[in-house]
Parts: C-alpha cells; sequence; structure tokens
C-alpha cells in the first residue's frame, strides 16, 4: 500500500465519521438559505402554536391549570420531526450533489455513514430547537428547560426514532432512487395522529390505541403530559419507549443494509436518479 | 495476456500484454462474470486478468457493458454470476480491505459543488486516511495546476477544471489501483492530452495498474497497453493495441472499433467469429 495512506482500522474509524461531519458542516456554513431554513420553521410553529396556547388558555381553566402542554408538545414534535429530517437531508444532499457513488466507493462503511448523518442531525436540531425554546419561553413564558432531567428522556427517545425512521427513509431513497424523495418529507407525518402529540391516548377508539402504544413517541407525549399536567414523571413509560425504540433501531439498520444490498444488485449506486 | 473462457472465438494474439506479475498475481482477476438486469444480460460470462502496472483500456459502444463491469470490480454492483479478485481481495466480500489503495472517476458521479476544491480534497482525503494531507494536498494542486481555483467552489469550475479536480481526488491516497471510466469525455483537446500525460506519468512514477473505459481511440492507442473490447456484454476482442490493429488489417483502432460495432469480419478469422 502506498506510504502516503495510514493505516486504516478494520472497525468503526473516527476519522472517516469526522471527515463527513466535516462535509456537512462545510455546506451548511457555505449556504445561508440552508442555515435559515433550519430556524424558519420551527419559529413559526412555536409563535403559531404559542399564541393559539394563550388563546385557549385565557378561555378553559384545564390549560391554564396545563400551561405549556402545546408549546411543549410542538417543541416535543419538531425534535421528533426535525431530528428526521437533519439525518435525511445530510443524506439526500449526497444524493442531490450525485456524491454518493465517491463516498461508496471510499474506505467509509455504511455504519460510519449513518453515523455521521446521526451526529449531523443534532447538530441541525441544536440550530433549528434552540432558538425556538428561547423565543418560548421570551415571549410566552415556558421554559423548555424546566422539565429538567425528565427531559434528557424525552430527547433521547424521540432521538432515536427520529433517527429509525430516517435511516429507513434514506434506505428507501438508496434503492429507488431521487424518486422516492418524497416520502423523507412525509413518513414522520404517519407517526403524527398516532403518536398522540396534542391529545391523549384515550380519546382514540381502542383498537387504535394498541397500535399508538408501539410507537416511542405515544409513551414521550403521554409522559410529558403527565409531568406537566399531573407533576408526576413516568419513568415507566421512558423504559418502555427505550426498549421500543431498541427494536426499532436494530430493525431499521437492518433494513437499510437489506436496501444497499438491492440497490447494488439493481446497480442504482451509480445513478441515483428518478 | 491470459485468455479465458468468455464464450467467444478468439483468435490468438499477436502481441500479448502480460497479465500478471511475475509472481502469478494480477491486480483485477476477473472470472466468468455475469451480470443480468431483468431480462438484460448487461455482462455476458467475461474473464480477463490485468497485470500490475499496466494501463489496460476497455472499449465498447454504449451499452456494450463497460461501466456495469467496471462498476462490478469495485463493488458497487452484485454480480448475478462468476468472481472479481482485485489486489488479492475478494469483491464484494473483502472490498474493505482493499478501498484504501484503490480510487475512481466516474462522469456517473460529481464532487460536492458548493464545496471548494481544497474542502473536498480535505474530506476525501481525511476518509482515505491520508498522511500530511495539507501537503498532499498542495503537491496535488502544483501536479494538477489546480492552485490558482483551490479555494473556488466546485460548481464555479469550467468541465476541464472539474476534471483535473476529480482527478486530484481520485489520486489523493496515490491508489494502487485507478478505475477510470470515460477520464476524458467532454474536454478540448488540450486539456484531454494533458490529462493523459499526467496519467502516463502517474503509472510510471507509482508502478499503478489503470483500467480505464473510453470512447476515445486515441486516448487508448496512446495511453494503454493492452485494449479489451465488449460488444453487447461479451469480449470481443482482448490484446496489445498493436496486436488487435494487425489483426483487423487497420491502421487505428477507430476503424477497428467501426469493424467491431458493425460486426465486420476479422481477416482470416473463421466465419461465424465475429
Amino acid at each position: 500500500m502506498s506510504e502516503m495512506v495510514s493505516h486504516q482500522p478494520r472497525g468503526i474509524s473516527l476519522q472517516r465519521i469526522n471527515a463527513m461531519v466535516l462535509r456537512y458542516w462545510y455546506l451548511l456554513m457555505s449556504s445561508w438559505p440552508r442555515l435559515l431554513e433550519l430556524v424558519y420553521w420551527p419559529a413559526l410553529q412555536i409563535i403559531t402554536w404559542g399564541f393559539l396556547q394563550n388563546y385557549i388558555s385565557q378561555a378553559s381553566g384545564f390549560f391554564a391549570k396545563a400551561g405549556g402542554t402545546l408549546i411543549g408538545a410542538v417543541i416535543l414534535w419538531d425534535i421528533l420531526f426535525r431530528g428526521q429530517l437533519g439525518f435525511s437531508i445530510s443524506f439526500l444532499e449526497e444524493m442531490w450533489a450525485r456524491n454518493l457513488g465517491n463516498l461508496m466507493m471510499s474506505p467509509l462503511k455504511p455504519i460510519e455513514f449513518l453515523l455521521s448523518l446521526m451526529i449531523m442531525s443534532l447538530i441541525r436540531l441544536a440550530i433549528g430547537v434552540i432558538p425556538m425554546t428561547l423565543l418560548a419561553l421570551f415571549f410566552f413564558g415556558f421554559n423548555f428547560y424546566a422539565i429538567g432531567l425528565p427531559l434528557i428522556a424525552f430527547f433521547c427517545n424521540l432521538i432515536f426514532t427520529s433517527w429509525s425512521v430516517g435511516v429507513f427513509a434514506s434506505g428507501l431513497v438508496l434503492r429507488n432512487g431521487l424518486g422516492a424523495e418524497s416520502i423523507v418529507w412525509t413518513l414522520m407525518f404517519a407517526v403524527m395522529p398516532l403518536a398522540c402529540i396534542y391529545y391523549p391516548v384515550e380519546v382514540l377508539p381502542v383498537w387504535l390505541q394498541y397500535v399508538a402504544w408501539t410507537l416511542p413517541p405515544t409513551y414521550v407525549f403521554e409522559g410529558m403530559r403527565s409531568l406537566l399536567i399531573d407533576h408526576a414523571f413516568r419513568a415507566d413509560l421512558m423504559a418502555w419507549a427505550l426498549v421500543i425504540n431498541a427494536i426499532l433501531f436494530v430493525a431499521s439498520f437492518a433494513v437499510f443494509l437489506a436496501l444497499l444490498q438491492s440497490a447494488k444488485r439493481n446497480g442504482s449506486l451509480l445513478g441515483g436518479g428518478e | 495476456m491470459q485468455q479465458r473462457g468468455t464464450g467467444q472465438a478468439q483468435a490468438p494474439a499477436a502481441n500479448q500484454a502480460p497479465a500478471a506479475d511475475q509472481d502469478g498475481s494480477a491486480a483485477i482477476d476477473v472470472a466468468h462474470l455475469v451480470k443480468v438486469y431483468k431480462t438484460t444480460r448487461a455482462v455476458d460470462d467475461i474473464s480477463f486478468r490485468i497485470a500490475r502496472g499496466s494501463i489496460t483500456g476497455l472499449l465498447g459502444g454504449n451499452g456494450a457493458g463497460k461501466t456495469t463491469s467496471i462498476a462490478m470490480i469495485m463493488g458497487l454492483v452484485l454480480p448475478t454470476s462468476g468472481s472479481v479478485t482485485v489486489l488479492g481481495a475478494k469483491i464484494p466480500e473483502q472490498r474493505y480491505d482493499v478501498l484504501g489503495r484503490m480510487n475512481f472517476e466516474s462522469p456517473y458521479v460529481d464532487m460536492p459543488m458548493r464545496l471548494t476544491v481544497r474542502q473536498n480534497l480535505t474530506i476525501f482525503g481525511r476518509l482515505y486516511a491520508v498522511k500530511h494531507l495539507r501537503e498532499r494536498i498542495e503537491q496535488l494542486a502544483a501536479d494538477l495546476d489546480l492552485k490558482e481555483f483551490l479555494d473556488r467552489s466546485n460548481g464555479k469550475l469550467s468541465a476541464g477544471q472539474k476534471t483535473r479536480v476529480a482527478l486530484a481526488k481520485a489520486l489523493i491516497n496515490e491508489p494502487d489501483l485507478l478505475l477510470l471510466d470515460e477520464p476524458t469525455a467532454s474536454l478540448d483537446p488540450d486539456t484531454a492530452d494533458w490529462v493523459r500525460q499526467h496519467l502516463e506519468t502517474y503509472r510510471k512514477t507509482h508502478n499503478a495498474t489503470i483500467l480505464l473505459a473510453s470512447h476515445n481511440m486515441l486516448e487508448v492507442e496512446r495511453l494503454c497497453d493492452r485494449v479489451i473490447i465488449m460488444k453487447r456484454g461479451k469480449i470481443e476482442d482482448d490484446d496489445s493495441p498493436e496486436g488487435i490493429m494487425a489483426r483487423y488489417n487497420r491502421d487505428t483502432l477507430e476503424e477497428v472499433f467501426l469493424d467491431v460495432a458493425r460486426g465486420r469480419l476479422r481477416e482470416g478469422a473463421p466465419e461465424g467469429t465475429p
């Protein structure tokens, strides 16, 4: 081997993960529309829902008591949705740039690629959601960080779900090309009605409640309502969410690898078009 | 040259190029490779060995199976049957053992447009674990005349400049094996000649193996020790450029190419032989 190249570790290489994070960082910093987009929608969301919460709480004693459930739900939903988008958009950037072939021919392994996308999802999330929480605090008096330690449990569970959905959606685009791009933007909305973001699970028909409880976000939003309304942290809900998340995560990774193999059989890695 | 069963009757080669090192190990060893996409046989039972330190041209019209063959050698497309060994590693099973010693350039992939040339080379240098990366980039910039636009985004470069950048990326890790798909496509004659010169120098100074797919007969004549002509997924002929031209009784490879493409018989070849 050339003396120019260092010995390459057989396992996961932090250097390669770092290289990919740097690639997306360069991209983000070179494009103000990309940066603006990260902040724009979350800010718009929190302002709209914040005023709605203000209006409802004036008219309803319940919402006055359960202050912040709407705003809290909006912020947690955004963590879920933006976490997945942050993951998937970085992946799509490779498809749009027609760079996937270069990456697949480099020593970068699929697991390293996915890990770099996860790190980027955290970075993009921080850029979008931190200003959102500050807006909630200064405009509507809702201190998201006052949730305290349970916030870590909520955040971890939501981000794991967002990554699982992101890995699965990216696998579909990898296999089917950019024709499947719309899945990336819409897949999480399929979870929305069943995850019971703005209403308790009991609102759903009984048979649908069973389906809802298979989704980790349902446990998180129930947990948030329990905390904000009853002031009780439900560790059991978080533990269940974590177990389901672990299963989802392994399954999504297995599906991604299967779709990657299928793309190699199909010959779609070099094309990536429609 | 060592000819294997290709399913084609072949006249004996007059001027055979070496297929393997003296110790018998070839840079690329392809045996009975087949790729079927649904009902199309894109590659149909091809076999060849390519010696280390040689430049081999893969010639053929559109749809001849050149790109699919190269993609299978890189492990980006899975063969339906047959085997590929690259630098002693079985592809795709052991491809991560040798990816750091290979690189490629193809018109089917691009470098990220928004990133500067330096940023792109930095990222790929890190992916390939290149030591003394800054110096390596400076050296490539000097060799390939990139200095002037090293800090310009890739999207703002001309086609010729982009090709030089893609070549710099392909050489960043000083690969032992370089796979090139149409390396001078859409370049003006001056830039194309310049690229060819650089490839020739690189092969000589690094004893590298180069496999290039091309439509440019002059390029193949000038660069290659050996030519493999493909047609409809099969190997039509395999010899040194001089050997092939002598057998077809032609003065240029372009004339040979037209003979093969139009199904004209070779001088002295038995009836039924293409």
